[in-house]
């Protein structure tokens, strides 16, 4: 089972180990992370499920497709290069490990 | 000594309520009561990826399963609220046990609204809860024949856009207003999604009511009549014909209500230990002005936290502007802020090519509204536009090199000079 690694504002690390299939937003409902509100509840509809996604984790997940980078224009936090939706990252056993991190806030 | 909180309603505002109540610090006992069975769901889903079997029903739970454990709430499902009584401050449930509460919130939803002729045949189903979703879906399954939808609304057109899209079934949709989302979205929108329903095969029967189910000898539903005397076929029917606000809890206990549980914009009901958030309400909010009753997963949550933070001694109102989304076939459908039948609508995007947007100035010509199709950016800066009260005007959106980006970056430079 692959294990996921959220770093929070706060700076505690919560590590959240998940069957797939399953997405980055899912994991984190799932392990009861914080910082992850996730409104629309996976429909790429809200941007409240914004996370920065670690530099050596960038070029292994699939890119994000046109809907998602248009919703990352209006996450609530600072938008980087390494911004997606939570709820757009699928996770597979090549991603054991994946490292993000939650912006200090959502709205 | 922090109040003893406890919530009727387990769904999204109930929920959020609780998780809210926790993050702002409070340490007092927080029980939580559902009519339903299982744990907290979403509902957006159940008419969409969990009718097309797409989601598994673990994925729709709204918090994992050690949620409510390490968070000190105690859930319990399956449970029924029997009645209030306000003078001793408790709620009694089906079982008899009686919970004291300090503080109340009724999170109670809605329910789908009765046929009016009383019982219905076999076939006939409706949708609110996952049971419905799992007895729809089976239904849905293992029936080869027509399917009728009986409404206009969003839930409507997104079961008819699922079966039509994912299953290639025969769909009709009765609607008995004079437009599809008559209630909730502009003509100028309406007739978008209209077009496209049409241009996949949805068949959609507008200002026709629906004044009978037909059944044949067994007790099966197969047909539906109109007003004008014609049966549509049907081997299964969903009547997706509005919902009533859950209100019969608060009413008994002569709580004010009037087509939902009257709140203020701090989301208290008549009663200053009791609050009450999302479907079941009619509420106060500062965007609209006056009272509104609005059933959505953004107003839910909204109240929710308003309420919350109310309860934790901060001067919070909900002031949140109403946004929602839907999809249906190739359309993401996205709206921001309240339509207003006397509001008119200037067209941006490009619609024969599936994208555009309509912007709805209302009274005294200020934005008021912005649906959006296909057109994800557009709304997210249309949500800032409203929440900022940064507006632009009509004059300015008609002009073809309107960027609401732009207008926006602009605004805020001019802002800070």
């Amino acid at each position: 089972m692959p294990k996921i690694i959220f770093h929070l504002s706060d700076t505690s690390v919560r590590e959240v180990e998940v069957s797939i299939p399953t997405t980055v937003m899912q994991a984190a409902i799932y392990g009861d992370v914080r910082g992850i509100e996730a409104e629309c509840g996976g429909a790429c509809a809200c941007a409240t499920c914004h996370v920065y996604v670690d530099p050596a984790f960038v070029t292994r997940i699939p890119p994000a497709q046109q809907d998602e980078l248009e919703m990352l224009e209006g996450v609530a936090a600072d938008r980087l290069p390494n911004s997606r939706l939570a709820c757009q990252i699928h996770v597979t056993e090549a991603l054991d490990g994946l490292t993000v991190s939650i912006p200090d806030r959502q709205f | 000594m922090a109040p003893a909180v406890l919530i009727i309603g387990a769904s999204h505002a109930g929920v959020q309520f609780a998780a809210a109540l926790r993050e702002l610090g409070h340490t007092g006992r927080i029980t939580l009561v559902d009519a339903q069975s299982g744990p907290p769901c979403q509902r957006p889903p159940l008419s969409k990826a969990f009718m097309r079997d797409a989601v598994p029903e673990d994925a729709l739970h709204l918090r994992g399963p050690h949620f409510f454990t390490s968070a000190e709430i105690d859930f319990r499902s399956a449970m029924p609220a029997a009645a209030l009584d306000r003078q001793a401050r408790h709620v009694q449930l089906g079982n008899g046990e009686r919970i004291p509460y300090d503080v109340l919130m009724l999170a109670t939803g809605a329910r789908p609204r009765p046929w009016p002729q009383g019982t219905v045949p076999k076939g006939v189903f409706v949708l609110r809860t996952l049971a419905d979703a799992r007895l729809l879906r089976n239904a849905a399954d293992h029936t080869a024949g027509p399917i009728v939808v009986v409404g206009g609304g969003y839930i409507s057109l997104e079961l008819a856009a699922t079966w039509r899209r994912y299953a290639q079934r025969d769909v009709t949709v009765i609607n008995s207003g004079p437009r599809l989302l008559f209630r909730s979205a502009s003509p100028d929108l309406s007739a978008f999604v209209m077009a496209r329903h049409h241009e996949h095969g949805v068949r959609v029967l507008s200002e026709q009511p629906a004044t009978g189910l037909v059944a044949n000898d067994d007790g099966a539903v197969q047909g539906v009549a109109l007003a004008d005397g014609r049966i549509v076929p049907a081997a299964l029917v969903v009547l997706g014909t509005g919902a009533i606000p859950e209100q019969d809890l608060a009413e008994a206990a002569g709580l004010a209500c009037d087509d939902g549980i009257l709140v203020d914009d701090q989301c208290r009901t008549s009663d200053p230990a009791i609050f009450a958030a999302g479907d079941c309400t009619r509420h106060m909010t500062g965007f609209a002005g006056h009272r509104i009753r609005l059933e959505c997963v953004q107003n839910a949550h909204d109240q929710a936290r308003v309420a919350a933070a109310v309860i934790m001694g901060r001067d919070a109102r909900y002031t949140q502007v109403p946004w929602f989304w839907s999809d249906q076939f190739d359309m993401k459908i996205q709206t921001v802020g309240i339509f207003d039948p006397s509001s008119t609508c200037v067209v941006r995007g490009n619609p024969a090519a599936g994208t555009c947007a309509f912007y709805h100035f209302g009274k005294a010509e200020i934005l008021q509204c912005i649906e959006t199709v296909n057109m994800p950016a557009e709304h997210m800066q249309a949500r800032q536009a409203l929440t900022s009260g940064i507006l632009p005007i009509r004059d300015q959106v008609a002009s073809p090199s309107f960027s609401l980006k732009a207008f926006l970056a602009e605004q805020r430079a001019g802002l800070m000079r």
